[in-house]
């Protein structure tokens, strides 16, 4: 089979066109050297293979990894491709070749390089997702509650059950604003879409209460003689402070922000 | 006095956060349609304060007014403080509506001791009754037991809760005696026994009965208050093992002393807390924990409190050099464990990273192991590493078998000479391991 490196496919950037580049590529026994997703400028000559999506084709390269490799292997693809890797579709693709070939044993070889990155980037999308569980802010706008989140990673999916689970009742929305993607949860029934902006009302009192009153608890519940900024911001880094209650700028109250 | 929530609210959370446990942790458990809340085993952070903690839960006091006149403590009744409670419909409240908006995971309720021991755990098992069965509220809870309460009493809240905790505080009878002369330790054990025991026979039930209610699922912890009086680390951690094996217990706490009170008895208010000093404490903690260790192996009589310079793995290791190097393609997973810079997840990383092949030092960086510290102990597929200055036979055993002091540089004056090897002091080598060099 033929690597060349300047082969390059072109897909949709959805997961099934991604599987459908797999497909693609033992068909015609050959390896491309750039997966690109849309939204990226092409160099000056380079002459990209569209690959057009198929829910047929995909869904048989995605049906083999249980059965040729492992029901873990598909897991870690369909984790691999929510990753703000910038390569992740060529890990993806590089390693269900490796996963092909060994079976199983794939998801033990953690010192090659394919599979040692694709579950790093793997656990970077889990221990972000894990911190949103806690960081994520909801205001009560009338019965309906919002948060608005800048995750890198594609973490909506992965806070869906987690959410659901935990408001079975309540009607609410999570946006995410890197991605233009909203949850949205309402009447038991949970949808991902996209939204390219959101915009949002002013609060009522009984929620400006209730953010006074968070702040204020934040603010007490920290052992003076104890602090620590550093170790803080190693827990909690300011990427995400930006939409945390207890950092957002009051009326009267100015956090102050130790820099270290 | 017309008091309102936010007053309360600061005052009450001011009092409790000397309670160091935060945790979320110990129980899995889904949400349940017209209710609210569900908990994750490993428990979540929702957010870290100034000082760099965990906040995890909404931790508060019922009320501040005490009866009891603990010398440690900033509720004892002989503080002169604006005394305040929460009623059980507000604190519900506030519980239902900052975890609505996602602030917390639950509630940490405790409570200073109002007109009995009794009445007390009376106000709290009224707000967590409001919690869950009003608000059909599953988030977490954890509640303070009170000593000195009815074992009834005891009983029902800890049916209300997740978690339950007494806090040992003082770890020896005698210092118990000095600062809080109203507490015994019979009087903690007691109610701790109690809940051990009520903990295995609901277990138990459970296994009969698969709706049998459960009995604080997440467990039960303590606290211990470090370097108020003059116990040493062996002492606190020889305590901290029994009471795992003794009490099951799920976590100890350590929390430095932070002088909030100026008393005869106690150090000074310009004390420093002894943060680094907690910070060893809870290293072996996890060692005791997760990593095999024995309390006995890690101090003795001779050695009663953990060196400040270097974590206390280390300082085994260092002790015990004639179990290295290891060959990293052969050790079991229980020696492994006892590598400075491998920890349980690269211990398990190595372990499945063996079955595709042997693993050479480069693999051994991409299972995320802290080669600066590890290279000293292990050998790969034979070999130590490359480059390597210091081996770990050799130069170092006999830097450490000679005597626990310092070789200190001769006092009289060498000529220099520029090709000698420089004399390694157990210093460098302690330098070596903690990454200073």
């Amino acid at each position: 089979m033929p690597d060349r490196t300047d082969l390059i496919y072109a897909y949709d950037g959805s997961f099934e066109g991604l599987m459908c580049c797999v497909f693609e590529s033992y068909t015609q026994k050959e390896i491309p050297g750039v997966i690109r997703p849309p939204g990226i400028q092409p160099s000056l000559f380079d002459t990209a293979k569209w690959i057009e999506s198929d829910k047929h084709k995909a869904d048989r390269v995605f049906n083999s990894i249980p059965l040729k490799i492992s029901s873990q292997a598909q897991e870690l693809v369909k984790l691999g491709f929510l990753t703000c890797a910038p390569d992740k579709e060529l890990l993806i693709y590089h390693f269900l070749r490796l996963g092909f070939k060994y079976g199983s044993k794939v998801m033990t070889m953690l010192t090659n390089d394919t599979v040692c990155s694709l579950q790093k980037a793997v656990r970077y999308l889990t221990s972000e997702s894990h911190r949103f569980k806690g960081f994520v802010r909801f205001s009560a706008y009338g019965e309906v509650l919002v948060a608005v989140i800048e995750p890198k990673n594609f973490v909506l999916p992965l806070l869906s059950l987690h959410f659901c689970d935990r408001y079975p009742n309540e009607a609410f929305m999570i946006y995410d604003k890197t991605h233009s993607a909203a949850l949205i949860y309402q009447s038991q029934k949970a949808k991902l879409m996209f939204i390219d902006e959101l915009t949002l009302p002013e609060v009522d009192n009984t929620e400006v209460e209730y953010r006074r009153l968070w702040k204020q608890f934040y603010q007490t519940i920290a052992i003076e003689g104890r602090n620590n900024p550093r170790c803080r911001m190693n827990l909690l880094p300011k990427r995400y402070w930006g939409q945390m209650t207890e950092f957002a700028k009051g009326d009267k109250e100015i956090i102050s922000i130790d820099f270290l | 006095m017309n008091i309102d929530i936010y007053d309360k609210l600061t005052i009450l959370s001011d009092s409790a956060k000397y309670d160091v446990a935060c945790t979320s942790s110990g129980i899995d458990r889904s949400g349940k349609s017209g209710g609210i809340g569900n908990t994750a085993k490993a428990g979540i952070c929702h957010s870290f304060s100034a000082d760099g903690r965990c906040i995890s839960l909404l931790k508060v006091l019922m009320t501040n007014v005490c009866i009891f006149d603990c010398k440690y403590c900033v509720n004892r009744v002989s503080n002169d403080l604006v005394r305040v409670g929460f009623t059980p419909t507000e604190l519900a409240e506030l519980t239902i509506n900052f975890y609505r908006r996602n602030y917390i995971e639950g509630l940490f309720l405790s409570s200073g001791v109002i007109h009995s021991p009794n009445n007390t755990v009376e106000q709290m098992i009224k707000t967590l009754e409001l919690l869950r069965n009003v608000y059909r509220f599953g988030g977490y809870i954890h509640v303070k037991a009170i000593p000195g309460a009815d074992n009834e009493l005891i009983t029902r809240l800890g049916y209300l809760a997740d978690r339950m905790s007494i806090n040992i505080e003082l770890p020896s009878q005698e210092s118990l005696k000095l600062l809080a002369p109203n507490k015994t330790k019979e009087s903690i054990l007691r109610p701790m026994g109690l809940i051990t025991s009520k903990i295995q026979e609901s277990s138990t039930e459970l296994v009969k009965f698969r709706h049998a209610s459960k009995f604080v699922p997440a467990g039960q912890s303590t606290q211990l208050i470090v370097g108020a009086t003059p116990d040493t680390d062996h002492k606190i951690l020889t305590l901290t093992e029994g009471l795992y094996r003794k009490y099951h217990l799920k976590r100890v706490f350590f929390s430095a002393y932070m002088p909030v009170a100026e008393h005869t008895l106690l150090p000074s208010v310009d004390l420093k807390p002894p943060l680094l000093r907690e910070h060893r404490l809870y290293q072996a903690d996890w060692l005791l924990r997760f990593y095999g260790f024995e309390a006995k192996e890690l101090l003795d009589e001779q050695n009663p409190n953990f060196n400040l310079q270097v974590d206390p793995k280390c300082n085994w290791a260092l002790n015990h050099l004639e179990k290295f190097p290891l060959e990293i393609n052969k050790a079991p997973y229980e020696l492994l464990l006892r590598v400075p810079g491998i920890g349980v997840t690269s211990a398990k990383r190595i372990l499945t990273a063996r079955r595709s092949g042997p693993i050479d030092f480069s693999g051994l960086k991409k299972l995320g192991v802290v080669l600066k510290r590890a290279q000293y102990f292990i050998t790969c597929k034979g070999k130590i590493m490359e480059g390597l200055k210091i081996t770990s036979d050799g130069a170092i055993r006999a830097l450490m078998a000679a005597s626990p002091e310092y070789k200190f540089p001769s006092p009289h004056p060498e000529q220099l000479s520029l090709f000698n090897e420089p004399l390694l002091t157990r210093e460098d080598v302690q330098q070596c391991l903690t990454g200073q060099i």
